[in-house]
């Protein structure tokens, strides 16, 4: 043992705390009887004990303990009886009975009712022939107490005390409803180090000061000493208000279309075949439009815009609209009617360019905003989904500066190199696909789906072939990234835990 | 999509197979999906069922690698005797039309008559839209004699022994009892007749687009000889799939030979001619930002695997995506190179704005945030059984064929954010949360029968009705709206601790403090109280 300075110990009580002054004098007893003499809470103690541990007076153990104890369910049938006793009391007085009686005079719930017939059946105390209950058990089985009742009885107490057929009572009545709740208690117990051994049982005066307060200021005279803090010693945490991390990081989305000049779209997420399909010039036998990858709205049809729009829609489908060959089929504005949640912001493009005039170009747009798809949930996938979408209408557009908008993007998120590749989308042509290189990840990610609208499309919406630049950076994938998520379900788990912890948006 | 693998001993004939080879692959519009050791595993989009197969991909590769530019053309030879298929008019509504080959001088092994079955099931998904659209029947000719019959028969009077199985079975008992029947059942659904091929002896060749006989439609490491059929309810895909189909043949060593088909008229099938179309150098430039020569387009639209001379282009047979110039357009961009093509933002000044909505948005979260709250963002969808609990009837809007628990558009934000407060039950209280989110109700009056709103819920656990009235005054008082209550009731509160929010004197929400009933129905423990209102009145101001 290395002798301990007696400066050591003057400064050590120079930083004790009201609380640990409180519990200084009892320390050679165990923590419950500590509760007992020093007239504070367990948590206060446990908190005094652990401000000691940090100051290297003494050595904190902790065991856990499990205690069996009654849950909601179970304090009630401990003060009434489990259901099967019921039952079983009801039949003492009147077997056997059908199903239905038993059920209605036994006045137990539908759950209750299936549980008792189940017990007391693999216990033989009843038959159930001819959908009827009947007693089977004897005057003596009767007045037996069950091992779960008696179960019930000795609760709480501690798991390690159960011997085998409480356990295995315990196992039965742990499958029922809220009979039993298990918690996980903590024993502490502490060891004084050397110096924790000098100032053990020691009354400490109480001429530091504590506090500055407002009568100590206007009191204040030289020489005074304050109590020293351990400022290492950690502090009850804080939680702040913050928006959602998934809307911080759209509204950063926003933030960079607003800075290069484009103007917000908004509008339903519940629309139409036709303008999240049909106007896009998606053939209505396409796969996509398939129950299985969209989510259908049941006894609704849609209303279908003006008849121009729909009549040109209809023949860039059937015979193609400036030199286009369509699709060649018999479109159907059924088909159209049928609504949806929108699969892509797309629609909203759509939509808008529908409205455009003239004199508005050229023009330049996005939206930000859920869309939707008939997909099953697991770490990577889920059914809904952000997507963001900008267009620019510009008589003059060309893929070149498609290829510059999407680079300037990139370039506006962080990432500094890009490169395209071919796609296919059904309504754009040509059309791009775009990566970026994440420095983190040291690899090429997709993010862009881009392209320039079909003539099949701008023709019937904006009456000529203006082309239309289109382009939809995927933006959960980046979110997963930037907050270094590996479960796509935690962008829509809302488990405050997660939401408190989730640091900003980097950006 | 339907990805297939290459062999890089292939690929290797051509060029080696450098990461820079690699790259150039990526930009023919073809990407790799990826590299294995011994192949290459690519994907084909859906404009490119040309390249399903291993030969229609190493025509596109030797063409856009320069080994083999330009139209590729092959010999098919006149039908001879009785090269013939019959069309009855009986199938007019049940799958009228098919484009028909024969191939001579294959030599198939184990791996040709996979790859063979394995494209045919390629088109069938995509092109074929699961057989809806294209049905391909592969039959040796040994075990058949021409000509061909294509007619519609009563189901009990086809009777053959379908492939994979042992005894005869009618066309009724194929569609219930083989397992390919059962699975292509529902394209018959409801027929009188169905569609049958029957040979020059009467013998049932198959049933398409279900199954073919195990007697005259199973190709073996014998066959040399193949009758090919397309059959739907489009000749122009029908024709175009015969086209993929016996080019790849073709590449395998097969000679192909035309059939008549027969309908009202005589069609002779394949037909490889490509077709011609026109081609403007100014809209090719105008488009692509590029200044190409009318020289650049005649070495450009070859590596495609096109003819090209002056303003007219040749496109092959078996392309299907050629619907207009912008097509063509883009593959002279795809051989160009998109590595090649210099990024340019253009200058136009244009203003941007957000929505009012947005606007709104982000003053109450601000506001809100700032009092301590968590913003919250939920499913826009709710589970069947949380609509139960809400007691949601007629009014309920629901999604068809929903693969999760999640089936129901919300009708309002108190749903999801019990649902929250009843799965948070274990993390450290209190819990003070907001939501700014769409609900949805029927409405005749929209456009698609649903009316959407946007909402604001507040919901704050441990909580009383002063404390959620604090915020709501606060609230007002900061975003500079004025709102007044009034005693109301509603299914989930307290009854006396209700009150009706209105706003511009329109009712738009309610406050008050979730009924006990309520809270144990989610499981809750702990006291919650709720502000909810729609924004419509916050927004129309603005």
């Amino acid at each position: 043992m290395t002798p301990t300075r007696q400066d050591d110990v003057q400064q050590l009580l120079e930083t004790l705390s009201p609380i640990e002054k409180k519990i200084l004098p009892f320390l050679q007893f165990p923590v419950d009887q500590i509760v007992q003499k020093c007239g504070l809470d367990m948590t206060s103690v446990l908190r005094a004990l652990r401000f000691l541990e940090n100051k290297g007076a003494l050595k904190l153990t902790a065991t856990n303990k499990k205690i069996v104890n009654l849950g909601v369910n179970g304090l009630y049938y401990k003060k009434n009886h489990l259901p099967e006793r019921s039952l079983l009391l009801l039949l003492e007085q009147q077997t056997p009975l059908t199903l239905d009686e038993a059920k209605k005079l036994s006045k137990l719930s539908d759950n209750e009712f299936k549980v008792s017939l189940g017990v007391l059946k693999s216990k033989a105390l009843i038959n159930l022939t001819n959908g009827k209950v009947v007693l089977n058990a004897s005057k003596e089985e009767l007045s037996k107490k069950s091992f779960e009742e008696q179960l019930l009885d000795l609760l709480p107490t501690a798991f390690e005390k159960l011997a085998p057929e409480q356990l295995f009572a315990l196992e039965n009545l742990k499958k029922r409803k809220d009979i039993i709740e298990i918690e996980e208690r903590q024993d502490v117990s502490f060891q004084l180090t050397s110096i924790g051994k000098q100032i053990a049982g020691k009354e400490v005066s109480a001429d530091l000061i504590e506090e500055v307060t407002p009568e100590l200021i206007r009191s204040w005279t030289r020489g005074k000493k304050f109590r020293r803090y351990d400022i290492q010693a950690p502090v009850p945490r804080l939680q702040g208000g913050k928006r959602h991390f998934v809307n911080q990081a759209t509204d950063y989305g926003k933030r960079i279309w607003l800075e290069m000049g484009f103007k917000e779209m908004t509008g339903n997420k519940v629309v139409s075949s036709f303008w999240n399909f049909d106007a896009l010039f998606t053939a209505q036998d396409h796969p996509v439009r398939e129950m299985h990858d969209t989510f259908f709205i049941k006894d609704v049809q849609a209303k279908l815009p003006a008849p121009e729009i729909v009549q040109r829609v209809k023949k860039s489908h059937e015979e193609g609209v400036g030199g286009s060959k369509g699709w060649q089929y018999l479109w159907n504005e059924k088909t159209a009617q049928r609504v949806l949640l929108r699969t892509h912001t797309t629609c909203l493009s759509s939509q808008t360019l529908s409205k455009l005039k003239k004199e508005d170009l050229p023009a330049k747009f996005f939206a930000i905003g859920k869309c939707f798809r008939n997909e099953t949930v697991d770490w990577k996938h889920g059914f809904e989904f952000n997507q963001t979408e900008g267009i620019v209408i510009d008589p003059d557009a060309n893929l070149r500066n498609l290829l510059g908008y999407l680079a300037e993007l990139a370039k506006k998120m962080g990432f500094e190199k890009v490169r395209f590749q071919p796609s296919f989308f059904p309504y754009t042509e040509p059309s791009v696909e775009g990566m970026v290189y994440h420095e983190g990840k040291k690899e090429w990610i997709e993010i862009f789906a881009a392209g320039i609208f079909r003539p099949e499309v701008t023709i019937p919406l904006l009456g000529e072939p203006i082309p239309v630049l289109a382009w939809g950076p995927g933006f959960d994938r980046l979110m997963m990234m930037a907050y270094e998520l590996g479960d796509m379900r935690d962008l829509y788990s809302n488990d405050i835990k997660l939401l408190r912890n989730m640091s900003f948006w980097k950006q | 999509m339907a990805t297939i693998k290459v062999a890089k001993t292939e690929l290797e004939k051509y060029t080696p197979l450098t990461p820079q080879a690699y790259a150039t692959m990526n930009l023919m519009g073809i990407p790799i999906e990826a590299v294995h050791d011994q192949e290459v595993e690519y994907e084909v989009l859906p404009n490119r069922p040309d390249t399903l197969s291993v030969q229609g991909y190493l025509r596109a590769f030797k063409a856009y690698f320069g080994k083999e530019p330009g139209l590729k053309k092959y010999t098919v030879k006149k039908p001879e005797k009785d090269f013939v298929v019959r069309v009855d008019s009986s199938l007019k509504n049940i799958r009228p039309y098919t484009a028909c080959a024969i191939i001579k001088n294959l030599a198939f092994n184990d791996a040709k008559i996979k790859e063979m079955i394995d494209m045919q099931e390629k088109l069938h998904t995509t092109v074929g839209r699961n057989r809806k659209k294209l049905a391909i029947g592969i039959y040796p000719l040994e075990k058949i004699s021409l000509p061909i019959t294509f007619e519609a028969r009563k189901p009990k009077d086809i009777r053959f022994i379908p492939l994979e199985s042992e005894r005869e079975m009618n066309g009724l008992e194929i569609l219930q009892r083989h397992p390919t029947g059962r699975e292509y059942a529902s394209l018959l659904d409801g027929l009188e007749k169905y569609p049958v091929f029957v040979d020059n002896k009467g013998k049932i060749l198959s049933l398409p687009p279900i199954i073919n006989s195990h007697e005259t439609g199973k190709v073996t490491y014998q066959t040399s000889e193949i009758f090919i059929e397309c059959s739907g309810f489009d000749f122009s895909i029908l024709k175009k799939a015969l086209n993929i189909l016996v080019t790849m043949f073709a590449d395998m060593g097969g000679t192909i030979y035309q059939m008549e088909v027969v309908y009202d008229n005589k069609v002779i099938t394949p037909d490889l001619s490509p077709e011609k179309v026109k081609l403007s150098l100014e809209h090719t430039n105008k488009l692509l930002g590029l200044n190409l020569k009318e020289k650049d387009l005649e070495t450009l639209l070859p590596r495609m695997g096109y003819d090209y001379a002056k303003g007219t282009v040749m496109v092959p047979a078996w392309r299907v995506d050629i619907l207009h110039e912008v097509d063509i357009i883009e593959d002279i961009a795809i051989a160009y190179g998109y590595d090649r093509l210099i990024p340019q933002i253009p200058k136009v000044a244009t203003i941007g704005e957000e929505s009012e909505e947005s606007k709104l948005t982000r003053k109450l979260a601000s506001i809100l945030v700032g009092l301590g709250l968590l913003e919250a963002s939920t499913y826009h969808l709710i589970k069947e059984e949380e609509a139960k609990r809400a007691k949601l009837g007629e009014e309920k809007v629901e999604t068809e064929n929903s693969k999760t628990e999640y089936k129901i558009l919300r009708p309002n934000l108190l749903i999801p954010a019990l649902r929250i407060f009843s799965e948070n039950k274990d993390n450290e209280y209190p819990q003070k949360i907001f939501e700014i989110g769409t609900v949805f109700k029927k409405s005749k009056l929209s456009e698609t029968g649903i009316a959407e709103s946007e909402h604001l819920l507040i919901a704050c656990s441990p909580s009383n009705f002063t404390d959620l009235k604090q915020i709501l005054d606060y609230l007002s008082k900061m975003a500079g709206f004025s709102y007044a209550l009034k005693e109301g009731t509603h299914q989930d509160l307290i009854e006396g601790r209700t009150g009706v929010i209105s706003i511009h004197g329109k009712e738009t929400g309610f406050i008050g403090e979730v009924h006990p009933e309520t809270l144990q129905d989610w499981n809750i423990k702990m006291p919650v109280t709720v502000i909810e209102f729609s924004l419509r009145e916050l927004l129309s101001k603005s």
